[in-house]
């Protein structure tokens, strides 16, 4: 894409967060999206163009009487978000549309108006793996973590290590469910979920919803917010079987999507003031890291334990306290995204003084897809 | 205990689960490319393209390649924790299964270690292929 051609003009989150018995999934979608709206001074009939997933762009685009000129039905897990917001930029940059509205919205922990899980049995995942006794993320997301701590000489010590910084970060965020410091011998010590991944090494199951509004940077210094402009963007898909992924130790669709937005954003890594890794298993940070080239193979896990990554770190991480500690309502991406907006912004709870570049990035499935997305505060 | 969750074979997979009723573990590979054998079981081969492509048994010889040990058994798999393993077979495509003949512990499930092919018939229908310690 062409670079800060696209800014991001409104960004929410839903009303409240965590436990919402009495909002509907597709209720978090419409309060995420006029909570938005709101934000960046707009009424649906400004959207000519809805992006979401969950959710079928249709359901979205008549619940709130949008009659659009570019639907975005991009359904690939949690990182959905930053593929929406990247073919959003091309869409506009194209002329499709001009201001589009991407919502979130998961009723995770109370399950109000949510479908069920489960795939086909004829699927190539119903017939090869389903078999095996996976019960969802805990049991498959993990799979190729023995194999990558054994070829990188990490530890479970280094897996408990990311959540008890993420923690650290969850503790200045007044939004986050979970904010009581934690130890290493803490998280070790949680119920086990599934060996070697202990509970606290999990992500949270809560409710909640998030929105963005885009449109073009020339538009955008006319909004009442302060425009984040889109720098660079990366996307890329690997496998709908964790149990195939290309190599265990590292995420073919991470290397390919980072590599790509850092190519588009015209940065190194040195450039970067903020971070957000997709943490949905404390895992996801040591293999983005690496993948998309902050650590070198086998650095990951120590660069955290210097607290490199930690307030007051270099590479401040995961500032809203990430999936582990924050919220998680299935497709984590959308509250990602919005922390690195509240941050470029410079109204993050836990703002990095500063900041500048912050990226996003995300993953879907398990290591199914990724998504990424440089952001910049400074006008083109 | 509910029946324990079983695949629906298609068209392009049936060669596979017919081989595990007789008792073989049957890859696939290219007849045009030197791309190796794949899994799981499609037409055509991932590397070019080709639809040349042909069916083979397997040595059904492979090393325990990752797992982990779930502790909350899906209802389907019984009440004890179990391990859902991948293991790299020697053709070299990985394979999700279950690691039987072998207590379901750290100590006892060692990355790397040596495990072999085994079936257990699940239906009318249906054998699952299953790994067991190479020496069991």
């Amino acid at each position: 894409m062409k670079r800060k051609s696209i800014a991001v003009v409104g960004a929410a989150e839903t009303t409240q967060m965590g436990k919402i018995p009495d909002v509907s999934v597709i209720g978090l979608h419409a309060d995420a999206a006029l909570n938005a709206l709101a934000d960046a001074g707009l009424k649906p009939s400004d959207i000519d163009g809805v992006a979401t997933a969950g959710i079928s762009p249709v359901e979205l685009a008549h619940y709130m009487g949008i009659k659009p000129t570019y639907a975005d039905g991009t359904q690939v897990g949690g990182c959905s978000f930053m593929l929406h917001v990247r073919h959003a930029a091309a869409a506009i940059n194209e002329g499709l549309c001009s201001t589009v509205l991407i919502t979130h919205g998961e009723s995770g922990r109370s399950r109000v108006g949510a479908g069920g899980f489960g795939r086909s049995a004829s699927s190539l995942m119903g017939q090869f793996e389903m078999p095996y006794g996976p019960m969802g993320p805990p049991t498959m997301f993990t799979i190729p973590v023995l194999r990558y701590l054994k070829a990188r000489g990490y530890t479970v010590e280094d897996l408990a290590q990311v959540a008890v910084i993420q923690r650290e970060w969850a503790a200045k965020n007044p939004r986050a469910s979970f904010k009581g410091p934690i130890t290493v011998e803490d998280v070790l010590k949680s119920d086990m979920i599934a060996w070697p991944f202990t509970k606290l090494m999990c992500c949270l199951v809560t409710d909640g919803g998030g929105a963005l509004i885009l449109t073009s940077a020339e538009r955008a210094r006319d909004f009442p917010q302060k425009p984040v402009y889109v720098l660079g963007t990366g996307e890329s898909v690997e496998t709908p079987m964790v149990s195939q992924m290309y190599d265990f130790t590292h995420s073919t669709a991470f290397r390919i999507s980072g590599k790509k937005a850092f190519d588009e954003a015209g940065i190194t890594h040195s450039d970067v003031d903020h971070l957000m890794i997709y943490d949905a298993f404390a895992h996801l940070p040591l293999y983005g890291l690496e993948d998309l080239g902050f650590c070198q193979e086998g650095e990951a896990a120590a660069f955290i334990k210097g607290r490199n990554t930690a307030p007051g770190g270099k590479l401040p991480l995961n500032t809203n306290g990430g999936g582990l500690s924050y919220m998680h309502s299935g497709m984590y991406g959308m509250y990602a995204l919005q922390e690195s907006v509240r941050q470029m912004r410079g109204i993050a709870p836990a703002q990095v003084p500063g900041a500048k570049i912050s990226i996003a990035h995300g993953v879907g499935g398990m290591f199914a897809a990724s998504g990424t997305i440089v952001f910049s505060n400074e006008a083109p | 205990m509910p029946p324990r969750m079983l695949p629906e074979p298609t068209p392009e997979t049936r060669h596979f689960w017919e081989g595990c009723k007789a008792g073989e573990l049957r890859l696939q590979r290219c007849a045009d490319c030197d791309g190796g054998a794949y899994f799981p079981p499609r037409p055509f081969c991932p590397k070019c393209g080709s639809r040349k492509v042909e069916v083979f048994k397997a040595s059904g010889e492979a090393v325990l390649w990752s797992y982990v040990i779930n502790m909350r058994p899906r209802p389907d798999m019984g009440t004890e924790p179990y391990a859902i393993a991948v293991v790299k077979l020697s053709e070299g495509p990985t394979m999700m299964t279950n690691i039987v003949d072998c207590p379901q512990t750290p100590e006892a499930l060692q990355l790397d270690m040596p495990v072999k092919v085994t079936f257990a018939p699940q239906s009318d229908d249906i054998t699952l292929p299953f790994f067991q310690p190479a020496g069991a």
